[in-house]
């Protein structure tokens, strides 16, 4: 299923793609895959003439080399890539990711405040965690730093009034209807549920992160000593 | 090329940064590009040392770095007009100067604009990340550590010898001049700008916006007449270099090089790269105007100065001088 489609100028070497409803914003599991296939089909198709593409919710954008190609020939290839049937088996596209995690009140100082306002035990808040696939929607803010979505509605979570001036690597968070593992120790205002051990961000590391765009992401409870054997900091 | 040769860091100055062409096609994990914010200067720079558009070089903010060289090279300083002395001998910026062995270059602190570029025949030689030298203190990435941090006195940064070259000098015709602290930035419109309405845009268009203190290598922030779109915020989205994000304030904010890669804010278009250059050398309290151009415009541009820069010979400097 193809969603409504609109090519915008981003500035002199950019273009940006929009799919779905551009005034509804809607963020979906279909729109995701068919950004990640029509990343993939650019990246064949425009070759050297690509410098870069960044993938997000509802959206790419088209990073081009001015001095090989033009806004016109680089709309054509979009056009091209969007024609393209994609594989319509949404559930099974991107790769699985299972993510440890070391869920508790000493890893995740938010973890009681969330299940108190949820109405929820904390128990409950962990097991709701665990039990979605989530898709990885957009990475930036920081190296590594991946957007997972959507949290179920049950533990949702605005963000902080006042973020925190220092968030641990590997801090599994929440917030609103995402999810993410801080890749790096960064002030932040997410609500902190646990610890992963394992690095969302390895510069000496090939590839340097675990997940890429479009792909799923699960979470899967460790106890604290399965936490610090895989090289966990407490 | 021996371990020992390059530039001892005497003072590191303000702040003071290696930067190569940039890190590309690292949008996919989070990583922006970086690279010097003033392109234009930065290839002079590196052309007076030799044929080398990309290769490392150091940005030097404000002023205030003393190096002293154990190698027998050739180095040129272009950029903000930032006092430069070897071994306490003024010499010219925009120019290439022979160094040896023992030389203590240093330079003082800028009259106007506000970022040099000093570069090396042959370019530092620095173990790159991601593929890039480029120092993305935000990222904590790249530089002469790869940790992002800026230059530190007690460095040492490494540099092959290079054979005694001809001094040379960009012709004057090409040298920008900073000392008005005002520039006009070419935009071409793009991404939410049709959701600015036809007076937010006049207004833009028409007004004088001022360089704020909170300005930096992630994005120059702006202050003057405010403008509004009709949306709150969007979905984050990818954001390219010199992107005018107008959050709610109305307060136009530029994006530079370190910038994020994704962002929710809306935005009205996109500053021409060839003007990102002039924007960076402005101080805070900097004037500056925008001008709308179309995107065809903007290509035209860049073909144009990509020839243009090609086609400059560079002049020949007499040895008296």
């Amino acid at each position: 299923m193809h969603s409504l489609k609109n090519i915008s100028i981003a500035g002199e070497n950019s273009l940006i793609v929009y799919f779905g409803d551009a005034r509804t914003q809607i963020i979906s599991e279909s729109i995701a895959s068919e950004i990640a296939a029509t990343a993939a089909q650019l990246r064949t198709s425009l070759g050297t003439q690509l410098i870069d593409l960044v993938a997000s919710y509802a959206s790419l954008l088209v990073i081009y080399d001015p001095f090989k190609t033009d806004h016109h020939a680089v709309r054509a290839a979009i056009r091209r890539a969007l024609a393209d049937p994609i594989d319509t088996d949404v559930s099974q596209s991107g790769a699985l990711v299972t993510l440890p995690v070391y869920y508790s009140a000493e890893s995740g100082p938010d973890l009681q405040t969330l299940a108190d306002n949820a109405g929820l035990s904390i128990e409950e808040v962990i097991s709701i965690h665990q039990q979605s696939e989530y898709r990885v929607y957009a990475i930036g803010f920081a190296p590594g730093f991946a957007y997972l979505g959507e949290l179920d509605p049950r533990i949702a979570a605005p963000r902080l009034a006042t973020p925190r001036q220092k968030v641990p690597r590997g801090a599994v968070a929440i917030a609103d209807r995402q999810t993410a593992v801080y890749p790096a120790e960064s002030p932040g205002g997410w609500n902190l549920i646990g610890l992963c051990p394992a690095l969302m961000f390895d510069p000496s590391a090939e590839p340097s992160m675990p997940v890429q765009v479009g792909d799923r992401v699960r979470f899967n409870a460790i106890d604290r000593e399965t936490y610090l054997g895989m090289g966990g900091l407490l | 090329m021996t371990i020992n040769s390059g530039f001892k860091v005497i003072q590191s100055g303000i702040f003071s940064l290696i930067e190569d062409a940039g890190r590309f096609g690292q949008h996919g994990i989070g990583l922006t590009t970086g690279g010097p914010l003033d392109r234009e200067a930065f290839r002079w720079a590196n052309r007076l040392c030799g044929d080398q558009q990309t290769a490392a070089a150091i940005e030097i903010t404000v002023g205030g770095l003393v190096l002293e060289s154990t190698v027998n090279t050739t180095i040129a300083v272009t950029g903000a007009t930032i006092p430069l002395s070897i071994n306490q001998q003024s010499r010219a910026l925009w120019q290439s100067h022979q160094v040896k062995v023992g030389d203590r270059i240093e330079l003082g602190f800028a009259s106007s604009g506000s970022r040099g570029y000093f570069a090396v025949a042959g370019g530092f030689t620095i173990n790159p990340i991601f593929n890039s030298a480029a120092t993305v203190p935000r990222e904590a990435l790249g530089g002469l550590h790869r940790d992002g941090t800026a230059l530190q006195a007690g460095d040492f940064i490494p540099c092959s010898e290079s054979l005694s070259a001809p001094q040379q000098r960009v012709p004057d015709s090409h040298r920008p001049d900073y000392s008005s602290n005002s520039t006009v930035l070419r935009v071409v419109l793009g991404y939410q700008q049709q959701a600015f309405s036809h007076i937010s845009k006049q207004l833009f268009f028409s007004s004088e916006y001022k360089v704020t203190e909170s300005s930096d290598r992630m994005g120059f922030r702006l202050k003057g007449p405010g403008i509004k779109s009709t949306l709150d915020g969007i979905l984050s989205e990818g954001i390219c270099l010199g992107a005018i994000q107008v959050p709610a304030d109305g307060q136009p904010i530029v994006l530079l090089n370190d910038r994020q890669t994704i962002g929710g804010y809306p935005k009205l278009g996109s500053v021409l790269s060839l003007d990102i250059g002039k924007l960076a050398q402005l101080l805070p309290g900097g004037i500056l105007r925008f001008e709308a151009i179309s995107i065809e415009q903007a290509h035209n541009l860049l073909l144009l100065d990509q020839q243009r820069f090609a086609d400059t010979v560079l002049e020949q400097v007499g040895l008296d001088e």
